[in-house]
């Protein structure tokens, strides 16, 4: 396993080993397929707040040139590929070594640089004009100590965006009984008790001194697969501002 | 300072030397293999929206602009129009085109069969152009395109698609090998990428070719075409400019059996003004002068996936179908609009713009609307390939059925403009 102190000098076999794991991590049909799938909606959004936030022409194509954007949970890159390409000098960080790892690898070979890290977001310092934190509050031990964490990295003026499951009966049918159930989605990635309403989730962002300032819903349609939607019910999308 | 080169190469003693392109200062977002009518209307689309491309072609560009090139006229239909305008070129086509007020489709000569009109005074169902002046006005916008730069005349030597980007090799040290996100192909119906990419096509050929022509004629068309249906195959009349000499005149194209296309197509004038007006029963009056003709095979062609790792297709790469109903290049650059949103779309969502969810939305986007008209004009040319009297009194009761039934006219119409399906942005005549 590469340590973090490795400045990058990981062997080849582990190199190997992390290229494969990016690999599956980026293979819109493999074990992500839904994460791929939830990408256009959700980048389209935030894209929204982005422009609406900072009034950025919304066909500049690096709105976010000169600014710093923290992605917790980063995974292989999904979200702060993207980030960085939008112009973004983005920080990205994930609990789990070998996600950085692939992580890396992957924006090597895109030709991207950013700086990820290996780490829990509460041992992390540096303020971000735009901290995202998406899909990941669900799997947190404690989402209410994990929000003052994010809130406490975001800069002056910043903004932060979240998104994660809803915890209604439908959230439940869809994530745990179909898409576990038929396999779209590892078994055991979701815990139902652990999902949270957009009104717990903006309570704790209160708490932590945030205002929320816009939210929408991720529907999913046979036809359309997954879209934007004022149905909060399966899935939605949050961002707040300070104070 | 432009982003790219537009220099196509030196001339030197009447031969065209390979220039050696300096390097693009930026890598390209999008390389497109073809400039043809098709690739030159995405790079546009493109370039209207900020996204960098690369044309390769290997044709010689003045001879693609050169007289005798290209003697078709094309019916561009409104939306297709729209997009020309909203990406900056119908300003070079003002004034070139004619307007077509109503389609009549007769069974032959005779009145009877069925009558298009747009209903929405001011709107035409499609303009009519030379495809020497939309050659002409696309490569004109695309040179002046800051976001645009050509490697013409020039071959692409390698070419390799991997999970990372494409890497393009040109031939003879055209110059540095150039990288991007993704690749277009837009070669034409023969499209070397999409073989090598194992993208099938079903194809089928026609026995039939056509004679392509304009005339004039004695009686003004009244921004009318006519698609006449012959047991030997459809012959259509499209509406154009008065000619240099005042004379109204009209685009033909003639689909005879295959035997008998080059007989008929080399006949002297006075003969072939003959075989003209007899096919056309009167309707405009004597025909005369007519312009060089030219003959092309008929055949349809259809790839059921138009993307594969890193590659979309577009135009005719992707599908060919029978001119009767002047709907294939409006396939094309309907391909354009669709693609172009997509990668706008990802472009501002900071995603990779090879990523497989882009293209799958461009297939999606693509695949119904490209399988119904193919359908559509291939039934149709069945249905009116076939001969006897019986054969044309079901035509004639089909074409009278659907004159009664608003809906499927209504239907009919939106194919005609090229509205039909979900409309991509551009094709409403905005940006995206
Ligand atoms: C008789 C006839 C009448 C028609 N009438 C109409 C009409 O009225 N309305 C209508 O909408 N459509 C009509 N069409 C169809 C229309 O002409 C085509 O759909 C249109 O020209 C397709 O454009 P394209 O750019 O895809 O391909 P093409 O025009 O074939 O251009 C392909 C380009 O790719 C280049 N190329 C080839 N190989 C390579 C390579 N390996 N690498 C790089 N470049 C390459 C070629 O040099 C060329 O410049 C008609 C067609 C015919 C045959």
């Amino acid at each position: 396993m590469a340590s973090e102190a490795d400045g990058g000098t990981i062997d080849a076999r582990e190199a190997a080993h992390f290229g494969a794991l990016a690999a599956d991590w980026w293979d819109p049909r493999g074990s992500s397929a839904p994460l791929h799938q939830l990408n256009p909606p959700r980048l389209g959004w935030l894209r929204e707040q982005i422009d609406r936030h900072w009034g950025a022409d919304p066909r500049d194509r690096r709105p976010l040139a000169g600014r710093r954007a923290l992605d917790v949970g980063c995974g292989a890159g999904l979200v702060a590929e993207p980030l960085a390409r939008l112009g973004a000098a983005v920080t990205g960080v994930d609990a789990a070594p070998e996600n950085v790892a692939a992580a890396r690898a992957h924006a090597g070979l895109s030709g991207l640089a950013i700086d990820y890290r290996a780490t829990d977001v509460a041992a992390l310092d540096g303020l971000f004009d735009l901290v995202t934190c998406l899909e990941v509050i669900e799997h947190v031990p404690d989402p209410r100590f994990f929000v003052r964490a994010l809130a406490a990295r975001l800069g002056e003026g910043g903004l932060l965006v979240l998104s994660t499951p809803n915890r209604t009966p439908r959230s439940r049918a869809f994530l745990i009984d179909l898409a576990e159930g038929l396999g779209r989605i590892p078994r055991g990635t979701h815990d139902y008790a652990k999902f949270i309403t957009p009104d717990e989730l903006g309570a704790m962002l209160a708490e932590a001194g945030l205002r929320v300032v816009d939210r929408t819903g991720i529907a999913w349609s046979v036809g359309r697969g997954f879209a934007l939607s004022d149905d909060l019910s399966l899935n939605y999308l949050l961002c707040a501002t300070q104070g | 300072m432009r982003w790219g080169d537009g220099r196509r190469g030196l001339t030197l003693f009447g031969t065209t030397r390979p220039f050696r392109y300096p390097p693009l200062m930026d890598d390209p977002d999008v390389i497109i293999l073809g400039a043809g009518l098709v690739g030159l209307t995405l790079a546009c689309a493109l370039d209207a929206h900020g996204l960098r491309s690369v044309l390769i072609d290997p044709a010689e560009p003045a001879a693609a602009l050169a007289p005798g090139f290209d003697g078709r006229a094309t019916a561009v239909a409104s939306a297709s129009w729209r997009m020309l305008n909203a990406i900056g070129v119908g300003a070079q086509l003002e004034g070139r085109g004619c307007p077509i007020a109503r389609i009549e489709v007769m069974d032959g000569p005779k009145p009877g069969g069925l009558s298009f009109d747009p209903g929405r005074p001011g709107d035409p169902l499609g303009v009519m152009f030379e495809n020497r002046d939309l050659r002409a006005a696309l490569r004109a916008r695309a040179e002046t395109g800051g976001n645009i730069a050509f490697r013409q005349p020039a071959r692409a030597a390698t070419v390799e698609r991997g999970a990372h980007g494409v890497r393009v090799a040109l031939a003879d040290g055209g110059g540095a090998e150039l990288r991007a996100p993704l690749l277009v192909a837009a070669e034409g119906r023969n499209s070397p990428t999409r073989e090598v990419a194992g993208l099938r096509v079903a194809r089928w050929r026609y026995d039939h070719r056509a004679i392509v022509t304009a005339i004039g004629h004695e009686r003004p068309h009244e921004n009318v075409a006519y698609e006449i249906f012959y047991p030997a195959g459809p012959f259509a009349l499209l509406p154009m400019l008065d000619g240099t000499d005042g004379r109204p005149r009209s685009a033909v194209v003639w689909s005879v059996a295959a035997k008998d296309g080059p007989a008929l197509a080399g006949l002297p004038d006075r003969a072939f003004a003959a075989e003209l007006e007899k096919r056309m029963g009167g309707l405009l009056g004597r025909v005369g002068p007519i312009a060089a003709r030219s003959t092309y095979p008929l055949g349809f062609h259809h790839a059921a996936k138009i993307t594969a790792e890193r590659l979309a297709l577009v135009g005719d790469a992707a599908h060919g179908i029978h001119p009767i109903a002047g709907q294939g290049l409006n396939l094309g650059f309907r391909d354009v609009a669709a693609l172009a949103e997509v990668l706008v779309d990802g472009a501002r969502s900071g995603l990779d713009l090879g990523d497989p969810i882009l293209l799958d939305r461009y297939q999606r986007w693509r695949g119904l609307d490209v399988l119904s008209v193919a359908a559509a004009t291939d039934g149709l040319t069945r249905l009116f390939g076939v001969g006897g009297r019986a054969a044309s009194a079901v035509r004639r009761a089909g074409m009278a059925a659907i004159d009664r039934v608003p809906a499927a006219k209504g239907w009919l119409m939106a194919e005609a403009r090229g509205e039909s399906g979900e409309l991509p942005t551009l094709l409403r005549g905005a940006l995206v």
